[in-house]
């Protein structure tokens, strides 16, 4: 344990593991700290997967600015780390004359942030390019930079590499309050005081307390709950592009789009909520069925094999809130959409501003900013029986809907970051993933994680702290 | 890669693999392989502990373990081959499989004939798409019975059951009597999807509720299950305002329906049901694909064990014909596809209250004997009659007490029917049920009374 760190992040969500990355070049003692029992677990991992152009954020915004910049540093930067990521290009559809209007103002805003390539399409041009959009469509915006990623393994792969080259990483850690010692600052948590020259709040829908603890209150976080569906992997092809709707004052509307899985990712709606609250609900639901439809008619829902909510980190400012606000302490908050197309941007933009505060960065001689991960179902014959042959725990086959195999789920409890939970391994594996929602490997995931970390079953957690799966062994019980 | 070369592989070795090869073997075929993903065979028989299995097979109660053993040792004497631990992962429609395991690495089969016997699996929350959080606590039932029955491990203390499957309804009497709570099971439907016998003994013997035409609105709490609102449907199963009730508990069991594992199938390009959701087979249960065949699960979701056995003996019959009939001719004549535009076959269309029938098609090509007819009906019928139609000629009917979607039902075509059928020129034939008037008595066609299992127990 480091007596005291050049640097505290304040939150692993894909902010924080983005800073950590980028500071892990530097001989910087760097310790991310996250409250949660493992990293990438709140908005992260429930958004809508999309590398947004930057056509609507207002020009002359950090976030225009930084929405293009992260746009174009994803492509090589997913390639690097083994994320999956697919430029699929976007289209916002307009259904009258006042979405037309509003196309156009979109138009002439991303060519303000200079993003490229973007095109108005006629009815004809969109349906010959995007087939089952509605009729009732009469033209398009189509972005053709924008791209979907496999958002929680963008961040995971992102910290991992960032603990790799050094960094530490305290899970299970809450920062309850702050203290400035005057030549440093001291974080206190449950067990331990951390103490560190510069803290970066990146507390995602948190974000506020944690500014609060240092700072006069200067902005408020009311997080925004979005519900999804998601499709079958059946429903995977309906549209080949992200399909968007014209954005409105609540955010960027329901959209219709593939993911990088290959299943339909359909939603977001957008109600105001507590920081808790992430139960979907039928009006929501229903909301988003009908309004997708108005886009694509013929998404079957039922295909539908999960629901999930996230929650966005809107703030009452129009804009990120990405500026020092103390001495040596950096907020990155009310990080919203797009905030996952602008995070590496961010990241980039914050050691910039640590500098500038007096930060001393001297690169690594051994840094690698690259992670590979074995992936069976996408390698050849010829290398999977090479692979099983080296290592037989490829040849089981755990998860039958995605073709994860023993070999990839014992990967994920040695990675940098091990996972420790069904849902950990999940997110890092993609076992669970298909279309029997882990019917089928769920209790063999259970018994692989019971048997490496050699605890019984029933402390095995299906996710956060208290999610356990099964009580007492049945043979076990007082009666 | 090496291709290694067998008359007969079978993927699955639950029941309907099991019986499969081994009648398969008995009819002469000795090189046969099943192919089985979990360590041991038996398939979901093996987390069935209760009995009931085996009343029309074996003419005794036993319990699933039981009735897998029975057709594992059997086969134990044979010369069929077992790779346990081994999934298929692609299969072609030239009858090549790419299989995995740890003991053989990754191998390329291929087969002269396959039977397909991957059996089903449970449909999960996304499908019926309740909202509310994601705690733990939510499992399936299959899911529940094989942590309790399986691996010795409680799911919770107080319990909801979503639906009222069979599994469903074996796993409330399970989890009582291992001590927990079932505080109620919640059918959407106004009748259960499970055999009558399940509702008596896993339910009204413990005194568990049902509530009909009701379901779960939301689920609350996190990290684990806290409780759920259950509201009544109506008849459009839209929940009615107003009749939401809370019921506090730490888990949910689903059991809202099996889907036939047709993912290999597709992969083959057979074609599927959408009724069934299992390939369309005929009376030989091959598929769309020559050489290969589907029993089980895999085509259409069984209520007893035991017809999966019978559907699944006469599939391995039909794929050693042909296994034998190329072994004796050098001649590639006898390949055939029953999606042919030139085969001659006889449709068999759903009628009124029909919501599907195995086999789908009847091929003419194929030597005919008296066809049992699979099916389920879409609503229930009190006192009915089930209608054999072509043309505007009724060919047969059918006398039933009762039908209900849960229970699947069997009548026979038999051979004389069927040549009638063909000489007149018939391309389809239709099922349909109609429910008796009450003062109807007009009985003047050969009536076949059944008897279903809830009556004999």
């Amino acid at each position: 344990m480091i007596n005291k760190y050049d640097v505290a992040i304040i939150g692993c969500g894909i902010i924080g593991a983005s800073l950590a990355y980028e500071l892990s070049r530097y001989k910087t003692r760097v310790v991310v700290l996250e409250k949660e029992n493992d990293i990438c677990c709140g908005t992260t991992k429930a958004n809508s997967a999309i590398i947004h152009a930057g056509y609507d954020p207002q020009p002359g915004t950090l976030m225009a600015e930084l929405n293009v910049k992260g746009c174009q540093m994803a492509k090589e930067l997913c390639a690097d780390l083994g994320v999956p990521y697919r430029q699929t290009g976007s289209l916002v559809l307009a259904f009258d004359d006042t979405d037309m209007q509003t196309l156009n103002t979109l138009y002439r805003r991303g060519v303000e942030n200079s993003v490229p390539g973007l095109r108005l399409l006629s009815r004809d041009e969109l349906r010959a390019i995007e087939p089952e959009v509605s009729e009732s469509a009469i033209g398009a915006l189509y972005a053709p930079t924008a791209a979907i990623v496999s958002p929680w393994e963008y961040g995971i792969a992102l910290a991992e590499t960032a603990v790799k080259n050094g960094v530490d990483l305290l899970l299970s850690t809450e920062v309850l309050s702050i203290t400035d010692e005057s030549d440093h600052w001291s974080l206190q948590t449950k067990d331990q005081v951390i103490k560190a020259d510069f803290v970066i709040n990146a507390a995602g829908v948190n974000s506020d307390i944690i500014h609060n603890m240092v700072a006069e209150p200067a902005f408020k976080i009311t997080p925004s709950k979005g519900e999804y569906y998601l499709l079958d992997k059946s429903e995977g092809d309906r549209v080949r592009h992200v399909v968007f709707q014209c954005p409105t004052v609540n955010g960027k509307g329901v959209l219709v789009s593939p993911t990088v899985h290959g299943n339909l990712i359909v939603g977001p709606n957008a109600v105001a909520t507590n920081r808790e609250d992430l139960a979907t609900t039928g009006e929501g639901l229903d909301f988003i069925r009908n309004s997708a439809v108005r886009s694509v008619p013929s998404i079957s829902f039922g295909e539908n094999i999960r629901n999930f909510a996230g929650l966005r980190a809107n703030s009452d400012v129009d804009d990120f809130i990405i500026g020092i606000c103390a001495r040596h302490f950096v907020d990155l908050a009310g990080i919203k959409s797009p905030g996952l197309t602008a995070a590496p941007a961010i990241a980039v933009h914050a050691v910039g501003l640590l500098k500038d505060d007096g930060l001393k960065l001297e690169n690594k001689e051994h840094w690698n900013g690259t992670r590979k991960r074995i992936r069976f179902s996408e390698l050849t014959p010829e290398e999977r029986a090479q692979l099983i042959s080296n290592n037989p725990a490829y040849g089981r086959v755990v998860c039958r809907c995605e073709t994860i195999t023993e070999g990839e789920i014992i990967d994920t409890l040695r990675s940098p970051i091990p996972a420790h939970t069904v849902d950990g391994v999940k997110r890092r594996a993609g076992s669970g993933m298909g279309r029997c929602q882990g019917g089928f490997c769920a209790p063999r995931i259970v018994e692989i994680i019971s048997r490496e970390y050699q605890i019984p079953p029933e402390q095995v957690l299906q996710d956060g702290e208290g999610s356990f799966i099964l009580a007492e062994h049945t043979k076990r019980r007082e009666i | 890669m090496h291709v290694k070369i067998h008359d007969l592989i079978v993927i699955g070795g639950g029941p309907a693999g099991l019986a499969a090869a081994l009648s398969a073997w008995e009819c002469g075929v000795k090189d046969i392989v099943i192919v089985e993903r979990d360590k041991e065979l038996g398939g979901i028989l093996n987390q069935c502990i209760h009995n009931g299995f085996g009343l029309h097979y074996f003419k005794e109660e036993l319990t699933g373990p039981e009735y897998a053993s029975r057709f594992i040792d059997m086969l134990r004497d044979s010369s069929v081959q077992v790779k346990l631990d081994t999934m298929v992962i692609e299969l072609t429609d030239d009858k090549e499989l790419h299989v995995v395991s740890s003991t053989n690495g990754y191998e390329i089969l291929k087969a002269k004939a396959v039977i397909l016997a991957m059996g089903c699996r449970e449909r999960p929350r996304g499908p019926i798409g309740t909202p509310g959080t994601r705690p733990s606590g939510i499992f399936t039932a299959g899911q529940a019975q094989r942590y309790v029955n399986m691996e010795g491990y409680h799911v919770g203390r107080k319990a909801v059951i979503l639906g009222s499957g069979d599994i469903g309804l074996i796993m409330a009497r399970r989890l009582t009597l291992e001590g927990s709570e079932v505080l109620a099971c919640v059918e959407i439907m106004p009748y259960s999807g499970g055999l009558a016998r399940n509702i008596v003994q896993c339910l009204h013997d413990y005194d568990i509720p049902l509530y009909l035409s009701h379901t779960i609105t939301q689920i609350h709490g996190y990290p684990r299950v806290e409780g759920v609102t259950i509201s009544e449907v109506d008849d459009n199963r839209n929940p009615i305002p107003g009749t939401e009730q809370y019921i506090e508990c730490d888990t949910v069991l689903l059991s809202v329906g099996l889907i036939p594992e047709n993912e290999l199938s597709k992969g083959a390009n057979i074609a599927i049901d959408s009724r069934t959701g299992g390939p369309i087979v005929n009376q030989s249960l091959e598929t769309s694909v020559e050489g290969i065949f589907a029993c089980g699960n895999v085509v259409h979701v069984h209520d007893l064990v035991d017809y999966v056995t019978y559907e699944s003996s006469e599939a391995g019959k039909s794929a050693a014909q042909r296994i034998l009939k190329i072994a004796s001719s050098n001649s590639a004549d006898i390949t055939h596809s029953i999606t042919d535009e030139n085969a001659d076959v006889i449709q068999l269309i759903n009628g009124n209250g029909i919501s599907y029938t195995v086999p789908q098609l009847i091929d003419l090509k194929v030597k005919l004997h008296n066809i049992e007819v699979f099916f389920r009906t879409n609503r229930i019928f009190g006192k009915s009659t089930i209608h054999v139609k072509a043309g505007n000629s009724e060919l047969k009917r059918f006398k039933r007490v009762r039908l209900t979607p849960g229970e699947m039902e069997k009548i026979v075509i038999d051979e004389d029917t069927l040549r009638q059928c063909i000489s007149k020129g018939f391309d389809e034939i239709e099922v349909s049920v109609t429910e008796d008037p009450a003062s109807e008595e007009n009985v003047h066609f050969p009536v076949e009374k059944t008897v279903t299992l809830g009556e004999v127990l």
